[in-house]
């Protein structure tokens, strides 16, 4: 068993304070509380605000990472303050000192309550967040693969605490994207094997230019997800299935300039950074660059392109010929290609539902020994 | 001032059923909750919904099985209703999107779960309340044309009319301190149970007993609250609850002497007996000194049997709350667990269909007693009671609202409860703290009124809560703002759950015999004789009286009960 009765100790919490009341501009409070180490950087607060004062702000309810409520920033990155143990969260403290705050993306109320209706739920009624039956309605029930709803578990298991919104960089650009949570819900449909809409619901998220083709693949999503929901992987999966399954070709050029990067990628071993805008927007062939359409759009381009020269990114030479790898090199990459598109059906990653029931090398010491190895339970899974 | 045909308070499993029931009637509805409705604690439901869905299953076996488990407190009438509709309820969730697991073939998968026959829970994961919960606000965003929502709106008082009708509530607005009354044809309670008034409890902070304590104010007389659940594995560490889908699955309990014990205690049904008898089981044990852990205060639960997989996929939930709170990979290992306070049997009385004594108010859920759980709920059965009593209740206001006029509502309540809390915030900082008040409850009523009780005990509990009474009337608090002055709210919640405690204790200290939930070490037999009934438990001036009401018999006698 792994010891659990670790002596209370002492942190000290750095609040960011906001009352909305006192015309102030926020500021920070610290408190200093006594807890075992293992205990959360909530009940931390929760004492802070039973034991010195009443008035520190924060949505919570379940304490065991499941309502949602109390998504924070703790040293300057969201999550869960009922997630985060108070050890962990002061080892990551650059003083010492653990930072709590607001969410990010969204605007303050008091202390460390954000306006999640005025962003979050915004967005989430934004993807049609219900199920559109198809009919007709069967007496029983639908019948469904075990795997689906398995799967679409993952997006169901969102607890819409807004962390991954918090921090969402495509959405701090452009507020106006869609954003993490919001498409996860949207994935959820579209996975479902009940959903009449798929095509429809793909296309308004594939046309709409601050929807599925809007992220920009930074992974942050996927890191301050407290429930492995993968927000980011769920978008991937919607442009997947929106351009290779209902060939929608959005007004975006989302789905060619994907197209263009992995057939750039496939012939040359790696990108031609030249080829990638002109082909994104007139098609995905050499002759992509001459359709009027990729002129248009290269005319308006045509500032970030003198940048890029100016800046050294791209050269004359680069433009007009791409990159050269060993023979090889450029076999390897074709071979990873032949790989993956010779398989019947799309592997996807899905990290909440994989688990193999292998035995670890070291699992003969016997299991309750096991004590302090360390496991992992969320990233073993099916191949990606 | 707003008025509707049907005013729901609550945004749980229970009201939102009850919304959505009512507006499909064509009623005019509104749904109001102190907190966005995806954070009730119905989110917290893991395991499963028990309904008679496969072919080899039938109702009565359900209701059957149910009746056992409430050791025969249970009202049978209701019980059939609920078993009966199980089947139906469970479809129309499928329905309209949630996402529950499948069999080979693609149907509902069945896992097995404490107290039942045969295996009848249709489940989500360990996440099924979450799963429920959700879908039903993807459907109140779909019809948020029929159904106004007052999200983060906290209900201060019922309003009744002349006559003793009920006639709306009076509420704050969380986000802007500002006071409001309600008026509505009838009001639906739907605001859950009353798990803070023990602690440790697996009930979420927001759980205070509000709808309950609001009903007994007016008159509503309460039933069966003697009978509080203690889940039999929650987290030593911090009272978290651990799922019975473990059990479900095939996970185990053993002592500190390796012993998997409940062979002693319920040789047929072992780890999936009723609650009560888990739980009695396992302090019995840590009791008798063959406890594990430091002080010997836990038990093992042993969830290294269920094949890693399968744990991985279907028990997914506990698997992180083993990792991230008590630092323990229950796919490897076994985690330390003991009972913790879960759920209260009893609640406001109703009817089949949700209606109090009190006209125009229905209550639903946990905050309500029908009495389907009797002396004590199966697992499972939570989701369920919800759902269809919650739809009853739903269905029927709307009906009867389309026989009656508004009501007028006056502002005397409104001006009432801005002067209580106008109380509040100018108290002196002199007397104690509302946290500290709480905490004393919370320790006192684990300590008297838990899985073993006895007179000297729960004597001792009802003068602690007699004082804390007194006290709590002088408590200060620190936050003097209006906007989300949650510390203003603790001060109110704390009135609520002292009502609660109160009645939980005079009920307990009126029963004496032993019976699901409430064992009595001093009158260790049931006896039917003389307790073959209901304890009702209405206000009467200063303090509360103790009356009784039958159980309602239909098929089954009681009898012997063994697991």
């Amino acid at each position: 068993m792994a010891d659990t009765h670790r002596p209370p100790e002492e942190f000290t919490l750095r609040m960011l304070r906001y009352d909305p009341e006192s015309g102030e501009a926020p500021y920070w409070d610290e408190h200093t509380i006594t807890l075992e180490p293992h205990r959360s950087v909530l009940e931390g607060i929760l004492q802070a605000r039973a034991r010195f004062d009443g008035s520190i702000g924060i949505r919570c309810s379940c304490r065991a990472a499941i309502c949602g409520s109390c998504g924070v920033r703790i040293n300057g990155e969201p999550g869960l303050a009922c997630h985060t143990h108070l050890d962990h969260a002061r080892d990551s403290a650059t003083d010492g000192v653990i930072e709590i705050e607001p969410m990010g993306n969204m605007p303050v109320i008091k202390d460390l309550i954000v306006d999640m209706d005025a962003v979050h739920w915004k967005k989430v009624q934004r993807v049609t967040p219900w199920l559109i039956a198809k009919q007709p309605v069967p007496e029983r029930e639908y019948l469904a693969s075990h795997e689906s709803m398995v799967d679409i578990t993952q997006t169901m298991a969102c607890i819409q605490c807004g962390a991954c919104v918090s921090d969402c960089l495509a959405m701090e650009v452009d507020p106006g994207f869609i954003g993490p949570a919001a498409l996860a819900k949207a994935y959820r449909f579209v996975g479902d094997p009940r959903d009449a809409e798929h095509d429809a619901r793909l296309r308004d998220l594939a046309h709409d230019p601050q929807g599925i083709y809007d992220c920009t693949h930074c992974f942050k999503c996927v890191e301050a997800c407290p429930k492995d929901v993968n927000p980011m992987g769920q978008i991937m999966r919607l442009r997947r299935i929106a351009g290779s399954d209902f060939k929608i070709v959005d007004k975006n050029n989302g789905e060619r300039h994907e197209a263009a990067f992995t057939t750039l990628v496939r012939d040359h071993g790696l990108l031609w950074e030249a080829e990638l805008l002109p082909r994104s927007y007139g098609g995905n062939s050499r002759w992509g660059k001459f359709s009027p359409r990729a002129g248009k759009e290269l005319i308006s381009s045509l500032p970030a392109i003198l940048k890029a020269l100016a800046r050294g990114k791209v050269t004359a030479m680069g433009a007009l010929k791409p990159h050269k790898i060993p023979k090889r090199d450029l076999e390897s990459v074709r071979s990873i290609y032949d790989r993956i598109e010779g398989r019947e059906e799309r592997y996807e990653l899905n990290l909440y539902v994989t688990g193999h029931d292998e035995e670890e090398p070291t699992a003969a010491a016997g299991a309750g020994s096991a004590g302090s190895a360390p496991t992992t339970t969320s990233t073993e899974g099916s191949p990606g | 001032m707003p008025a509707h045909d049907v005013l729901i308070i609550g945004a749980g499993l229970a009201g939102q059923r009850a919304a959505l029931a009512a507006a499909l009637e064509g009623a005019s509805v509104a749904i109001m909750s102190k907190v966005h409705p995806v954070r009730s604690h119905s989110v917290a439901a893991a395991g499963g919904i028990n309904a008679a869905i496969s072919v080899d299953d039938d109702w009565h076996s359900h209701a059957y099985d149910t009746v056992k488990g409430s050791d025969f407190l249970g009202d049978q009438d209701a019980i059939e209703i609920m078993c009966s509709e199980a089947p139906h309820e469970v479809m129309h969730l499928e329905h309209i999107g949630v996402t529950f697991h499948r069999n080979e073939k693609g149907e509902l998968d069945l896992r097995a779960f404490g107290g039942a026959s045969v295996k009848r829970t249709a489940y989500v994961a360990d996440i099924t309340g979450q799963a429920i919960l959700h879908v039903l606000y993807e459907q109140l965003m779909k019809h948020h044309g029929r159904v106004e929502r007052y999200e983060e709106w906290f209900t201060t008082s019922l309003v009744q009319d002349a006559d003793g009708r009920c006639c709306g509530v009076v509420a704050r607005n969380v986000r802007s301190g500002s006071m409001e009354t309600f008026r509505a044809k009838n009001v639906i309670l739907a605001c859950g149970g009353a798990g803070q008034v023990y602690r440790p409890t697996t009930n979420a902070l927001i759980v205070t007993g509000d709808g309950i304590a609001q009903a007994y104010r007016v008159g509503a007389p309460l039933m069966d609250m003697e009978m509080v659940q203690y889940h039999p594995t929650t987290l030593v560490e911090n009272g978290l609850l651990i799922t019975e889908g473990a059990r479900g699955e095939g996970a185990v309990l053993l002592n500190s002497e390796g012993e998997r014990f409940m062979e002693k205690y319920a040789p047929n049904k072992m780890e999936l007996a009723s609650r009560d008898v888990v739980s009695r089981a396992e302090q019995t044990e840590i009791l008798e000194g063959r406890g594990v852990g430091a002080d010997g205060s836990g038990i093992y639960l042993d969830i290294t049997k269920v094949p890693r997989k399968r744990t991985l996929e279907a028990l997914r939930e506990i698997v992180n709350i083993g990792k991230d709170f008590a630092g323990v990979d229950i796919t490897r290992e076994p985690i330390m667990i003991r009972p913790g306070q879960h759920y209260i049997m009893g609640g406001v009385k109703t009817d089949v269909n949700g209606a109090t004594s009190i006209e125009g108010l229905y209550a639903a859920g946990e905050v309500a007693c029908v009495s389907v759980h009797g002396g004590n709920r199966l697992g499972a059965n939570s989701l369920l009671d919800t759902l269809i009593f919650g739809r009853r209740a739903g269905e029927h206001a709307a009906k009867r609202a389309l026989s009656i006029p508004m009501p007028d509502a006056s502002d005397a309540q409104l001006h009432a409860d801005v002067a209580m809390i106008d109380e509040i915030l100018a108290r002196e900082r002199t007397g104690r703290r509302i946290s500290e008040i709480k905490d004393e409850l919370g320790d006192t009523m684990n300590q008297y009124v838990a899985v073993y009780r006895d007179q000297e005990g729960l004597q001792k509990a009802h003068e602690v809560i007699g004082r804390l009474k007194q006290e709590a009337q002088r408590a200060y608090i620190d936050d003097r703002g209006t906007v989300f002055n949650q510390d203003v709210l603790g001060a109110i919640e704390l009135g609520y759950m002292l009502d609660c405690a109160e009645a939980i204790v005079v009920a307990a200290i009126e029963r004496k015999e032993s019976r699901g939930a409430q064992f009595r070490t001093d009158f260790p037999e049931r006896n039917d004789e003389e307790w073959l009934k209901h304890i009702v438990i209405s206000p009467n001036g200063d303090g509360p009286q103790v009356g009784y009401s039958p159980v309602t018999m239909t098929q089954w006698q009681p009898e012997e009960r063994k697991y």
